[in-house]
């Protein structure tokens, strides 16, 4: 049948209908559904009710099938995102075991340093068991973390590649045929084996953080947390571990550790008056004369030193208090909560690993007093050594901060690569022109400020040194108890940065007595051992 | 050795699937019957070269010789499905049957993967339901008077769901079935089709504006006893089809966008007032805010189909029995950790390619009452798909509907399978008018004296 005819037909001619019918045609055959009453859309006031043509009709059914087409698409398209997006993230939940159903088939890939050090690995005896071996033992422990009594570190956030295999075709045969389990993918991580063991040499018996990342690419090139445990040991010592006074020895310190920056920070509090001062910031004067008091709040300089007439880069340089404090009260207060908020404080860090976020918590209605604690480093601001890290690393970027990574890369058993990290940009933080005034400013502490002592490595430094007082719990004296965090921001090659060390002593007093000292070492040990 | 044969299998697998999707949308593009029916014919080989290969698997990993008797009783019920519908309805759409097998024999590949003792159960309720949908097309064919019971309808449909929302044995939190001479029974599956024909019949008479809005509260008590009874998915279902449904009758767009104004206020209200519906949008939300409680079921799904990634993880090296209910509720998530997100994506792409055809089927018949019934039931289906799909992946709240013809679940499965076959007889039905159409065109231009070859 034609569709015109059809059409037609369907429509309701109904004019012409009795004498359609032929006679000898029973009416109750065709009753069904030849002649119903022509379609009608129901009454509505007003309207005339044409009847409806097969056309109309098929029009809306088919908007009713490209709707339900689309709803179907649009769940096609979320799996598609699903398994594009959203598969690592799952895939690495601390809540998901899926992973470890693969232990039946896959033996655990192994974690290499980037100078080829195994620093994670497992042992397969004749009887086919498994046993996870961590060579550097304590030296590593809180990045590469541990499998047993939970995930932690690496061993977590790379779970689902350490138990992939990606080996070639051939090998999953002859293991398969075999019934032997084939060997997970490594990881070749960007730490250097000799930075990290000399970071958690120098900083010894302290507890604290050491973090080394090379600026220019976001490579994380030392990552220490101490105190720290053997991750060999973890079933034998877990009690002691987690017990209350062993002073948390699991928590990843340099990630998750939160502390008053102390006069780092002052490189924030500057960098807002450059900002808020674009033309005339060089003029800045201030005369230091060891205290201010603004209402009941009086800020002191270290040791009560008078540093007399300053401008801003003599404020950094000798970490002057007052000067800051100055600055401070006549700050922007939202402008320059909105600039921490750029530099990522009381926001996300990009990295894999667990991490604390840092807080700044300014705002319109902050009393002065708060205004000139914070600016120089007290107050309610909390930071990690890592995000100082990110900062310096902005700082001698030319202000931009690089994606930090810590793996290079994954390769399978044979050592065939499977992924690789390439440096990129991770956000612009500042101009390069307001880089290279903090740069300068930060060379100055070194050449005749609070990090002089490093001024004679051969090498050009630039830094920041910070004393972060604190209030120690528990005090039962009617005088508040207060205690010093020694801290370090810097990098070295000032005109062409090649390393970036932040570096925390808790408990070590002054930036120049504990800080400063390691990041020397660290600083030595780089350049007497990488030929870049 | 034999986690090496199932890794290869589930690409084959993959292809297999892969292949039988692509071919039932290019069939559209094929003029010529016979084309046509040769393509019909290597889906029909498609499907059970996949059915081989997971037994295959199956047996290797269980190592019960049951399974290969259980094995040869598919496969006999598959093939007996196909000619007898080919057979007795020879003018049915072959698209669909075929769509039917297919969804059917994946479901009894994951079901006896997941458990063999609910995979027997469910076999046993498929050939049954089968038996019964041979007979549906008869029934429309002879009972001319089922476009004029809505009232009945209406009053079995209401009074069935009503009676569930009282008296029913409360499972997991909601109120949806009873025991019946020790089967459990979910009436508001079948009220799917009752309500269909009851809002159909309603609609089809519709003259006036006040024959909707008497349509309109029909079809809203039913919604509402529904969202009393806590079955938010099939409250859904019900409103969805009946929007579509009032759509198409009226041909007015309005009604929809007032209609979806209504149910977004609705929805806003229930979340309001109703603690299990404020839950749903939570776990939604954030499944790990409350891991180890209300959101541990979507989570456990959201890991499965992570773990499987594009190619699945194989058939037994995935672990979808971590999901609670997984049978029922998340078949999919199943299916796309062990057989693979590319599988599973075919699986939408096919109940996508039934719905088109529902639709064309509906298009195509004469009969407005039948019309709408075509299309009220596709678009239950296809809503159902949608809601528990979607659910599963997180994509939309989860309400805990089954995936028709592929979880277990007895109810649903009779009411899926005598939907398709309603919607087939319909088609049956139409066939057969172009059939008497064109002798009385003979007749009467024969009578005249005409004649046209």
């Amino acid at each position: 049948m034609r569709d015109s005819e059809r059409e037609n037909w369907e429509a309701g001619d109904t004019m012409n209908r009795d004498i359609d019918i032929p006679e000898f045609v029973s009416y109750q055959e065709y009753e069904q559904p030849y002649y119903e009453e022509p379609e009608r859309e129901p009454k509505k006031p007003g309207h005339n009710n044409k009847p409806v043509t097969k056309k109309q009709r098929n029009r809306t059914y088919g908007r009713v099938a490209y709707l339900f087409s689309a709803m179907f698409l649009a769940l096609v398209g979320y799996m598609v995102y699903f398994n594009v997006k959203l598969t690592d993230e799952l895939k690495a939940n601390p809540n998901n075991t899926k992973m470890d159903e693969q232990k039946q088939y896959v033996v655990r890939g192994s974690i290499y340093s980037s100078d080829g050090e195994i620093l994670a690995g497992t042992n397969v005896d004749t009887d086919g068991n498994e046993e996870r071996v961590y060579p550097y033992g304590n030296v590593f422990a809180h990045v590469v973390g541990y499998t047993t009594n939970g995930k932690a570190g690496l061993e977590a956030t790379y779970n689902t590649d350490l138990l992939t295999s990606n080996t070639s075709i051939l090998e999953q045969v002859d293991k398969g045929v075999k019934n032997q389990k084939v060997r997970g993918d490594s990881l070749i991580l960007t730490l250097d084996s000799r930075l990290q063991q000399v970071a958690c040499n120098a900083l010894g018996a302290y507890r604290g953080a050491v973090v080394v990342m090379e600026p220019s690419t976001g490579r994380i090139l030392a990552l220490v947390s101490k105190p720290d445990f053997d991750p060999n040991e973890m079933e034998e010592r877990w009690e002691y571990l987690i017990a209350e006074d062993a002073h948390s020895p699991l928590l990843n310190r340099a990630m998750q550790g939160l502390y008053p920056p102390g006069s780092t920070f002052k490189i924030m509090t500057v960098l807002e008056y450059i900002r808020e001062h674009p033309d005339d910031y060089m003029n800045y004067e201030w005369n230091c004369e060891g205290y201010l008091t603004n209402g009941d709040v009086t800020i002191n300089c270290f040791e009560g030193e008078v540093h007399g007439y300053e401008d801003l880069q003599a404020s950094i340089q000798h970490s002057c208090n007052t000067s800051m404090a100055n600055i401070g009260l006549s700050l922007n207060i939202s402008q320059f909560a909105k600039l921490c908020n750029d530099f990522l404080f009381n926001s996300k860090l990009p990295t894999f690993l667990p991490y604390s976020s840092s807080s700044f918590t300014l705002n319109e209605n902050s009393s002065n007093g708060d205004i000139m604690t914070t600016s120089i480093g007290q107050g309610d601001t909390l930071v990690t050594p890592f995000h100082m890290a990110l900062i310096t690393c902005a700082v001698a970027n030319d202000g931009v901060l690089m994606n930090p990574y810590l793996v290079e890369r994954i390769e399978n058993t044979e050592g065939i690569e499977v992924s690789s990290s390439k440096p990129m940009q991770y956000k612009r933080l500042m101009s390069s022109q307001e880089a290279s005034v903090l740069k300068q400013y930060m060379q100055s502490v070194v050449e005749g400020g609070t990090a002089s002592s490093l001024w004679d490595l051969g090498f050009t430094v630039a830094g920041k040194t910070g004393s972060a007082e604190y209030e120690v719990d528990g005090n039962t004296g009617e005088e508040e108890n207060f205690s010093t965090h020694s801290w370090f921001i810097g990098f070295s090659n000032v005109e062409d940065p090649d390393i970036v060390v932040s570096v925390i002593a808790e408990d070590g007093g002054t930036g120049r007595s504990a800080a400063v000292p390691i990041a020397r070492e660290i600083f030595q040990t780089y350049y007497a051992n990488m030929q870049y | 050795m034999v986690s090496l044969i199932i890794q290869f299998s589930k690409y084959a697998i993959i292809i297999l699937m892969a292949i039988y999707t692509f071919q039932s949308y290019i069939v559209f593009s094929k003029r010529d019957e016979e084309d046509k029916e040769f393509l019909f014919l290597r889906q029909n080989l498609m499907m059970f070269m996949i059915h081989f290969i997971a037994y295959v698997n199956m047996y290797l990993e269980m190592e019960e010789t049951e399974l290969v008797f259980f094995y040869g009783a598919q496969f006999l019920y598959l093939a007996a499905t196909l000619v007898f519908f080919r057979n007795l309805y020879p003018r049915a759409s072959k698209l669909v049957v075929n769509h039917m097998c297919m969804l059917i024999s994946v479901g009894f590949i994951m079901i006896t993967r997941l458990s063999y003792e609910q995979s027997i159960k469910q076999f046993k309720i498929v050939a049954i339901s089968t038996a019964v949908a041979l007979l549906v097309p008869v029934v429309i064919r002879k009972v001319r008077v089922l476009t004029k019971w809505t009232w009945v309808y209406a009053m079995a449909g209401i009074g069935l769901l009503a009676l569930v929302a009282v008296a029913a044995n409360e499972i997991n939190g909601a109120k949806l079935s009873f025991a019946v001479a020790g089967i459990s029974v979910q009436p508001s599956e079948f009220v799917k089709i009752i309500f269909v024909f009851c809002i159909a019949g309603m609609l089809g008479k519709a003259k006036s504006f006040k024959d909707i809005v008497i349509t309109t509260c029909v079809a809203a008590l039913h919604v509402l006893i529904l969202v009393y009874s806590t079955d938010l998915g099939s409250a859904l279902i019900f409103f969805m089809t009946y929007l579509v449904m009032l759509y198409v009758a009226t041909r007015n767009s309005l009604y929809l966008l007032a209609g979806l104004g209504a149910g977004s206020a609705a929805a806003v209200v229930a979340y309001k007032l109703f603690y299990h519906v404020k839950i749903r949008v939570q776990i939604w939300q954030n499944p790990f805010a409350d891991y180890s409680g209300s959101g541990y079921q979507i989570a456990q799904s959201l890991f499965a189909i992570a773990a499987g990634g594009w190619f699945g993880t194989g058939l037994f090296q995935g672990t979808p029995g971590n999901i609670p209910y997984v049978e029922q509720d998340f078949m999919f998530a199943a299916i796309a950790e062990e057989l693979g997100g590319i599988f599973a994506i075919c699986l939408i792409l096919i109940c996508m390619s039934c719905y088109i055809m529902f639709v064309n089927i509906a298009m195509r018949l004469s009969n407005r009452f039948y019309r709408l019934v075509a299309l009220g039931l596709g678009t239950m289906y296809a809503v159902q798909v949608f809601l528990t799909v979607g659910g599963a992946m997180k994509f939309i709240p989860m309400t805990g509907v089954t995936l028709p013809l592929v979880s277990s679940g007895g109810s649903s499965i009779l009411s899926t399978i005598l939907m398709f076959a309603i919607i087939q007889g319909l088609y049956i039905l139409r066939e057969d008018e172009e059939e008497q159409f064109e002798r009385f065109r003979e007749r009467e231009l024969g009578s005249r004296g005409y004649y046209e070859p």
